[in-house]
């Protein structure tokens, strides 16, 4: 009998202890520390929205990643409801193998102002590029075309010491802020309390009241 | 009533007490491990996964040892715990140089070598598992010489 008390006991303190961390925890990394803020923007990452627009979201995304593409034209669609308080920053991180090249495909379309159109037909022709959770370059070329792209100066670009030097960077902010999986999402400094749909438009809401 | 039953008794509580302990380690180990993974979204490399895979049914193992107690337990949960220890100690190899990197199998994304956590300068996730491993070991084999015969 005694016995059986020290155990439930056990178990009940030990289920307390957890719950209290998970709070203790929630309620410190609300907020991002200091270091981390530093590398969360790249001045001359692609943007989309007013240059000084309130609400910043910062997505580090992935072409070859599904739910990123499916959460592409959500954030869109909240960026044309509120276009002159949103503005969305994109950051890379190729986790798939072989998205890598498919970024600095991205990178170098960017140089030739055409970063959301080449992002948009990638993230629509995924299916045919992405086998196997591997990116493909040699299919992606074909969904490029008709956007008015210079293709040979993209795969001259692609491999510019510029352009690997951006992926790099990115690449190190992610792993600096956690970035483990795609799309990840920071709303003017704040991560995720958790990954959903739900939890971003919470999260981008409270921004906007708060900024109003 | 023959003499040697209170002895017996106390015994079996003292082993019981052991076990518990051991249960203890494997309940805060798993939790913690959750705790990294899952709150503070440090992705387990592969061989904290093999760990985990040793540590976790340790905690279920070791409970359904204690009610009823059945001083076999530590037959079926030593296995456990010496493959996780074996593990762990491959793991911290690996992080101190010994073993090379050409030998690990983990994927790029995240490298088993890499330090995520390194507190008061020298406590590490696989020492912590290592730490954790050993101590269940000791527990249950006191557990076993302690238990009536």
């Amino acid at each position: 009998m005694k016995q059986k008390t020290l155990f439930t006991v056990a178990v009940v303190c030990l289920i307390a202890a957890f719950i209290a961390g998970v709070l203790l925890y929630a309620s410190q990394s609300s907020h991002l520390s200091e270091a981390k803020r530093a590398v969360l923007m790249r001045a001359d990452a692609p943007s989309e929205g007013k240059a000084g627009a309130p609400v910043v979201i910062v997505e580090f995304f992935d072409p070859a990643c599904g739910t990123c593409r499916e959460f592409y034209p959500l954030v869109k669609n909240m960026l044309h409801l509120h276009p002159t308080r949103i503005r969305v920053v994109m950051r890379y991180a190729p986790f798939h193998n072989g998205s890598d090249k498919v970024v600095a495909v991205l990178e170098a379309a960017r140089k030739q102002g055409k970063f959301w159109p080449a992002l948009e037909a990638l993230f629509r022709a995924q299916p045919d590029w992405v086998q196997n959770h591997t990116a493909v370059l040699d299919r992606v070329w074909g969904h490029l075309e008709g956007l008015g792209l210079d293709l040979d100066k993209v795969r001259a670009d692609m491999n510019a010491p510029d352009v690997t030097n951006v992926i790099a960077q990115d690449l190190a902010a992610a792993k600096t802020l956690n970035v483990t999986q795609t799309p990840e999402y920071f709303v003017n400094g704040r991560p995720l309390p958790s990954f959903g749909w739900e939890q971003l438009q919470d999260l981008i809401n409270s921004e906007l009241h708060a900024t109003r | 009533m023959n003499t040697t039953e209170p002895s017996a008794r106390t015994r079996n509580e003292t082993a019981w007490a052991l076990v518990f302990g051991a249960w203890l380690v494997a309940s805060i180990s798993a939790l913690g491990a959750l705790f990294l993974s899952e709150v503070m979204h440090l992705a387990p490399c592969v061989l904290c996964w093999y760990q985990r895979i040793c540590m976790f049914p340790l905690v279920l193992i070791l409970a359904f040892g204690l009610f009823p107690f059945d001083r076999k337990v530590s037959r079926y949960a030593l296995p456990l715990a010496v493959t996780g220890l074996l593990i762990a100690v491959f793991h911290l190899l690996l992080m101190a140089g010994v073993i090379p990197e050409s030998i690990q199998p983990c994927t790029r994304g995240i490298p088993c070598s890499e330090k995520t956590i390194e507190w008061f300068g020298f406590v590490t996730i696989p020492m912590l598992s290592a730490v954790a491993f050993s101590t269940i070991i000791a527990l249950l084999i006191a557990a076993h010489f302690r238990s009536s015969k």
